[in-house]
């Protein structure tokens, strides 16, 4: 045995060092994302917004337009990243993603019905409907998931998720389609989009999405354990209910969150979690830090490449993220859900 | 110290008790062997006892306390369980698999001790894990599997192992591998074990007492020698047995060679086969 290997709880150094190094590529691919727009604004102009700002156009769209809009990327890819990565420990379940199980149809729905039942039309509300539509979601579908024999199974909960996503996206189109005023209003955020975010909108989301990632953080050695399976962990002496629920919570304050940023983006929490283990193992420890920056690298790729592809065009970034999870999902189908 | 015992004790899924005000005595540091058929709440009963299952009624006692009086983490020190047929996360190592056996030991904050490294290290050893620990379980075998997931166990260091069938699976050379390796933990370790066997041959051989259930309730429970009848086999099992003697160990040896006439005990795919014409109808 050599002291390299990593198990409950000793660090290990490679490991340790891998996050340094994920955290030097995020910061590379946000230089990247504020670099390049629709307007050609050189290195020097950026710099300058950023540390002596002069009110000009170019520092303008630099603080407001590009700036903003790859720190969402950041946060929503982070978040959705590591409420998938919960989901999937939590769940047992290599299909669990706030997205496949219903969780953004939720919080999207409940935005839509809020713009369109009250008419409330700033965004900085969107957080709190979010919330709470991402709650909902969450227990209908642990609802269905659990209903019959045999309790919840990777199965059961996939297909309640799917059949959830489906009401959900309709209702919301139904919506859509009695009230055009409303659909002007999200078109875009509801493709998942992290472009003209305000700061307000920004700093509203912020609280509620770092509490999420700090308590997915300290739940990670507690959902490596219950990835065992229910009987296993109690046998352990975990409390597994209080784990569930906290990592419900998580779950709810990071989608929501993402969800009230961007829209519903897929595919990032089923992607990211899985990619992630292939490289650092089974322990949530390293899975949920791990699984933040990748996420927050991913969606500010994704998203500089909804720029670039269709030029002077932009793609949402939430159908750059599908176009990569599609395939990916094919994939898992296939070959790793075991019934 | 790791006595236990069951109060009438009711466990029950849905509606439907599976074990009904069930009092029994497991005796202290000795090896326990449960057999019955199938579906007839041995895995049931020893959730209950391990605290995966709350009962409707009654209560099961460790040391006199009621386990559900005790806090979660100290149970988790005194009493281990196995589950059966646990499936560990694909791409989990032995190794990791092992050190989550040391999770009752650790609070929010502590850090990896050497106490740990060393129950780690034991248990690995005791198993015969050590050239296998830095490979994923699910590449294993199922007796390898078996004897990691046993291992785990022995890493939580409780004086109580409760274990649901965990020869099941193996080859016969480690099935006795295990039992060897649970009765040595019994007799140098002073360990009480309780385990779930199907084989009554190697129940009667490994274990001081033997309880046998049917349909949820104790039909006998004592040595090997006043358990394994061809009384006790026929209410059980539903089968006609010879019961002979070791001729080393004197315990009982059965040879099964026939089912009984009216047997209760049917295996579940024949009920679709229950000819009208048996005119017998168990539900
Ligand atoms: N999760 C569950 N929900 C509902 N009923 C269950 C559940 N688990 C077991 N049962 C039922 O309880 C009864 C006892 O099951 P148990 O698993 O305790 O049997 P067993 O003696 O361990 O059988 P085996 O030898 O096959 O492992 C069976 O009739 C079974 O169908
Ligand atoms: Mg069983």
């Amino acid at each position: 045995m050599t002291a390299t290997s990593f198990h409950l709880t000793r660090s290990s150094p490679a490991l340790s060092l891998g996050l340094v190094v994920a955290l030097g590529v995020l910061l590379a691919v946000v230089i990247v994302s504020v670099l390049y727009g629709a307007a050609d604004i050189g290195a020097a102009t950026v710099w300058a917004a950023l540390f002596s700002y002069d009110g000009s156009t170019e520092h303008l769209i630099i603080r407001t337009l590009r700036v903003p809009r790859a720190l969402v990327a950041v946060l929503v890819g982070g978040s959705l990243a590591v409420a998938g990565a919960v989901m999937q420990g939590v769940t047992r379940n290599p299909m669990a993603d706030p997205g496949l199980l219903g969780i953004e149809a939720g919080a999207a729905l409940a935005v839509v019905a809020a713009v369109h039942f009250q008419g409330i039309s700033s965004l900085a509300v969107y957080t709190w409907f979010a919330l709470a539509g991402a709650a909902l979601a969450a227990v209908v579908v642990y609802a269905l998931g659990s209903a019959g024999r045999g309790g919840i199974t990777p199965l059961k909960l996939t297909v309640s998720g799917a059949a959830l996503t489906a009401l959900l996206s309709s209702l919301t189109t139904g919506i859509l389609l009695l009230d055009r005023r409303t659909l002007d209003e999200v078109c875009f955020w509801l493709a998942g989009s992290v472009a003209g975010r305000d700061l307000g909108l920004m700093l509203q989301a912020l609280p509620l999405i770092c509490v999420g990632l700090l308590g997915a953080l300290l739940l990670g050695r507690k959902v490596t354990t219950l990835s065992l399976g229910e009987d296993v962990a109690r046998g352990l002496g975990q409390r597994t209910a209080w784990v569930r629920a906290a990592a419900a919570l998580v779950v709810v304050l990071l989608a929501g969150g993402a969800v009230a940023l961007a829209g519903p983006v897929g595919f990032v929490g089923l992607v990211i979690p899985h990619a992630v283990r292939f490289f650092v193992g089974v322990n949530y420890r390293w899975i949920l830090p791990y699984s933040a920056l990748a996420g927050a690298i991913f969606l500010v790729l994704a998203d500089v490449a909804g720029r670039l592809i269709l030029r002077p065009q932009e793609l949402p970034v939430g159908v750059m993220t599908a176009l990569v999870g599609g395939p990916f999902f094919v994939y898992l189908v296939r070959w790793k859900v075991r019934r | 110290m790791g006595e236990i015992c069951t109060e009438r004790l009711t466990l029950a899924y849905d509606e439907r008790a599976v074990v009904a005000g069930l009092d029994i005595v497991i005796p202290t540091g000795r090896v326990t062997a449960l057999v019955g058929p199938n579906g007839c709440g041995k895995s049931t009963l020893l959730r209950g006892l391990a605290r995966l299952l709350k009962p409707r009624g009654g209560s099961a006692y460790l040391d006199g306390r009621s386990i559900w009086r005790m806090p979660t983490r100290e149970l988790a020190r005194q009493l281990g369980i196995l589950p059966q047929a646990p499936v560990a996360p694909e791409g989990l190592t032995v190794r990791d698999l092992v050190a989550q056996g040391r999770y009752p030991y650790h609070g929010w904050l502590n850090r990896w001790s050497e106490a740990d490294e060393e129950a780690v290290a034991r248990a690995l050893d005791i198993t015969g894990m050590v050239d296998l620990a830095h490979r994923p379980v699910d590449a294993l075998s199922g007796g390898q599997r078996q004897r990691a997931w046993i291992a785990m166990a022995l890493a939580q260091e409780t004086k109580v192992l409760l274990l649901d069938e965990p020869t099941t699976y193996l080859d016969m050379h480690h099935q006795l591998e295990v039992l060897h390796l649970l009765r040595r933990l019994n007799r140098e370790e002073g360990r009480t074990v309780v385990l779930v066997v199907h084989n009554l041959n190697h129940a009667a051989r490994y274990s001081d007492h033997v309880v046998a259930l049917s349909d949820g309730k104790v039909v006998a429970a004592g040595t090997p020698q006043e358990v394994v009848t061809s009384e006790v086999l026929r209410e059980v099992f539903g089968v006609e047995a010879h019961i002979l003697s070791d001729p080393d160990t004197g315990v009982p040896l059965c040879i099964p060679y026939a089912l009984c006439e009216n047997s209760n005990v049917r295996a579940p795919s024949m009920d679709s086969f229950a000819a009208p014409h048996t005119g017998h109808i168990h539900v």
